[in-house]
C-alpha cells in the first residue's frame, strides 16, 4: 500500500496526534495561544480603546501584529522546541525505526504548528473584534491569506533549522527565544518604527519576519493608499524559506546524539 | 536454501580515530535467535544500530532480509521490528494512542487489543505514558516493536533494569515469539539471559568477535573441568592438569581431561589410602567461561 493517496490518511493521522500533543500539553498552549492574546488586550487597554481615526480603534492596526506574532510563536519557537524535545527524548528515532515516511512525520508537525497558528490568528482577531472594536474587511484576506501561507511556510522551516543546528535540546528554547524576540521588536510587532535609528531598520529589513508583518497588517488597514504587498517582501520571505528547507533536509539529525 | 536473515561480513565501524567494530562477520539463519553477548562499550549497539539502518557502516557488506539497511527505506522498516535502549514515546499520550500511532505505517498491523494484552497493559490501555512504571515502560517499547508484525526483531537489552519476574515475563514472551518463527537478534550483557533465549551466542570485546558458539558448546576450548577435594596430608600428591593447587587443606585441579585424570586422581587415592573429602567435579558456569573469555581476549588483545 504505497502512494500518496495512501499516504495522505497517515499524514492526518499524524496531524492530529501532534495537535493532540499540544492541547495535552498546557504549558505550549498557554506560550502559543494565551500569551499573544494576553499582549493584544494588555496593549489595547494600556493605550486606550478611543478611535484613532474615522471608527477605527488601536486593535484594527495592533491585533494582525500580534497574530502574526502567535502565528511565528506557534511555527518557529513551538516547532523547534517541539521537534528538538522530541528528538531528545528518542521519539525522532523511534519513529524512523518503523515504515513511517519521515516527510510525512515531518508534515504531521509542521501541519499541527500551522494549524495551531491558524486557531491563534482566528482567536485573536475575534478577540479583537469583540473587546477592542476590530473590523475585518473581508475582501483584506485575498492578501492576507496568501502572506499568512508563505510566512508560516518560512517560520516552520527556520524552526526546523533552529533544531538542526542546536542539538543540545536544553538550549533551543533559549536560541529560538533569542532569535525570535528581538527580531520581533526590531520588525515592529510590538512598537511602531518611527523613531527607530536608520541602521537598526535595515537589520530589520533582512530578517523575514518584518515581510511577513508589514503586508499581513497592511491588509487589514484602511487607510493605507500605496501597495499592500511588495515583492521584496515575497523574495526575501522566499529567500529565507529556501535557506530553512537546505539546512533542514541536509543536516537534520533524528538521532538524539547525532549520530549517522 | 533458505537464505539467512542477516548476513554480515568484514564489517568495521569507525569513530575519529576509534575502531568500534574491527571486522565483524557472522550470519543469523531464519527462525533464529542470535545473541550478541558483550560487556558496555564492546560495539554490541553499534552492530545492531548498522544492521537496524540507523548508522552507516563504514567497511563490509550487510544483507539483512534481503535488503541493504541504511538504503532499505521503507519495505525494510516494514519487515523488521525495533526495541531499543532510551527511546521515548509522547509522555502525554495513551498506551492505545501510541500503540495506533506507531503501527500506522505497517503494512500487517497486529490488532491493538491484542497486542496491549500480549505485553500485559490491559488495564493501563487508556493510561497516559507518563503514568506508567519503568517495568510496563519497556513492555510498552516491546509492544511497539512487534506492532508491525515483524518477520526479524531487534531487542537491545530488553530486560535491563528488570525485576526477576518481569525478567521472566519478558522472556517467555520472546520465546513465545520464536515459536511463530520470528527471527531475533537480541544484545544482553545478561549470561543467564542469552543462555536462556538464544540459539547461539557471540561474544563481542572491544569490537572484535572473541567467541562464538551454542550456549553449550560457548568457549570449549577453555571449557577444563576443576576437580576438587581436602585431604589430610596434602603432600605427594600427583601431577594433574595444571595442579596440584593446594590452599589450606583444599585442592584444586583444573584439567582438559578430566575422565583420565579423575582415574589416575581416584587410583592413586585407593593405593595410599587417602580419603579425598567432599570430591567435586564441576563443569565451569557459562559466567565462568564468560569471564575466562574476557580475561583471554585482555591477553591476546596486549600481545599484538
Amino acid at each position: 500500500m504505497t502512494g500518496l493517496r495512501a499516504d495522505l490518511p497517515l499524514l492526518w493521522r499524524q496531524i492530529r496526534s501532534q495537535n493532540r500533543t499540544f492541547w495535552r500539553t498546557p504549558v505550549a498552549a498557554f506560550f502559543t495561544l494565551a500569551l499573544p492574546v494576553f499582549f493584544l488586550v494588555l496593549f489595547s487597554v494600556l493605550f486606550g480603546s478611543a478611535e484613532v481615526a474615522d471608527g477605527y480603534r488601536f486593535a484594527q492596526f495592533f491585533a494582525p501584529s500580534m497574530a502574526v506574532f502567535a502565528a511565528c510563536s506557534a511555527t518557529f519557537t513551538s516547532l523547534s522546541i517541539g521537534t528538538a524535545l522530541a528528538r531528545d527524548q528518542g521519539i525522532l528515532k523511534r519513529v524512523r525505526g518503523t515504515p513511517l515516511p519521515p516527510w510525512i512525520y515531518m508534515g504531521g508537525r509542521i501541519g499541527s504548528a500551522v494549524w495551531i497558528a491558524v486557531v491563534s490568528v482566528v482567536v485573536m482577531f475575534a478577540v479583537a473584534w469583540v473587546f477592542f472594536g476590530f473590523i475585518l474587511p473581508w475582501g483584506s484576506l485575498g492578501v492576507a491569506a496568501p502572506v499568512f501561507i508563505l510566512g508560516v511556510a518560512t517560520f516552520s522551516a527556520l524552526g526546523l533549522s533552529v533544531c538542526t543546528l542546536v542539538k543540545n535540546a536544553d538550549a533551543v528554547p533559549a536560541v529560538a527565544n533569542a532569535l525570535f524576540l528581538p527580531m520581533a521588536f526590531i520588525s515592529g510587532i510590538f512598537i511602531p518604527l518611527d523613531d527607530t535609528p536608520d541602521w537598526l531598520i535595515v537589520i530589520g529589513e533582512i530578517f523575514p519576519l518584518k515581510h511577513f508583518a508589514d503586508p499581513f497588517g497592511n491588509s487589514f488597514n484602511p487607510f493605507l493608499t500605496g501597495r499592500v504587498l511588495g515583492w521584496e517582501n515575497l523574495a526575501i520571505m522566499g529567500a529565507w524559506l529556501l535557506l530553512g528547507l537546505v539546512i533542514t533536509t541536509r543536516f537534520f539529525s533524528w538521532d538524539p546524539r547525532g549520530a549517522r | 536454501m533458505v537464505p539467512p536473515a542477516i548476513t554480515v561480513k568484514n564489517l568495521v565501524k569507525r569513530y575519529g580515530k576509534v575502531t568500534a567494530l574491527n571486522e565483524i562477520s557472522f550470519t543469523v539463519a531464519e527462525g533464529e535467535v542470535l545473541a550478541l553477548l558483550g560487556p558496555n562499550g564492546a560495539g554490541k549497539t553499534t552492530a545492531v544500530e548498522i544492521l537496524e539502518g540507523y548508522r552507516h557502516a563504514d567497511e563490509g557488506d550487510i544483507e539483512v532480509l534481503g535488503f541493504h539497511p541504511a538504503a532499505g527505506g521503507r519495505a525494510f522498516r516494514d519487515r523488521i521490528g525495533i526495541v531499543l535502549q532510551e527511546t521515548g514515546v509522547e509522555p502525554v499520550l495513551t498506551v492505545r494512542e501510541v500503540v495506533e500511532l506507531y503501527g500506522m505505517a505497517f503494512s500487517r498491523r497486529r490488532p491493538t487489543d491484542e497486542l496491549i494484552s500480549l505485553v500485559g497493559l490491559e488495564n493501563k490501555a487508556d493510561s497516559r505514558i507518563k503514568t506508567l512504571s519503568g517495568g510496563q515502560r519497556r513492555r510498552l517499547d516491546l509492544a511497539l516493536g512487534l506492532v508491525g508484525d515483524p518477520d526479524l526483531v531487534f531487542l537491545d537489552e530488553p530486560t535491563t533494569g528488570f525485576d526477576p519476574a518481569a525478567r521472566r515475563k519478558s522472556w517467555e514472551l520472546v520465546e513465545g515469539l520464536t515459536a511463530l518463527g520470528k527471527t531475533i537478534l537480541l544484545t544482553t550483557h545478561y549470561l543467564d539471559e542469552a543462555q536462556h533465549l538464544a540459539d547461539r551466542i557471540i561474544v563481542l570485546k572491544e569490537g572484535r568477535i572473541v567467541a562464538e558458539g551454542t550456549p553449550e558448546t560457548l568457549g570449549s576450548a577453555q571449557a577444563v573441568t576443576t576437580i576438587c577435594f581436602t585431604v589430610s596430608d596434602p603432600k605427594e600428591l600427583p601431577a594433574l592438569g595444571d595442579g596440584p593447587h593446594v590452599e589450606a587443606a583444599r585442592v584444586t585441579y583444573r584439567t582438559a581431561e578430566p575422565t583420565t585424570d579423575l582415574y589416575t586422581l581416584t587410583r592413586w587415592a585407593v593405593q595410599q589410602g587417602v580419603e579425598l573429602t567432599g570430591l567435586e567435579v564441576t563443569r565451569p558456569s557459562l559466567e565462568d567461561i564468560y569471564l575466562d573469555i574476557m580475561d583471554q581476549a585482555t591477553h591476546d588483545g596486549a600481545a599484538e
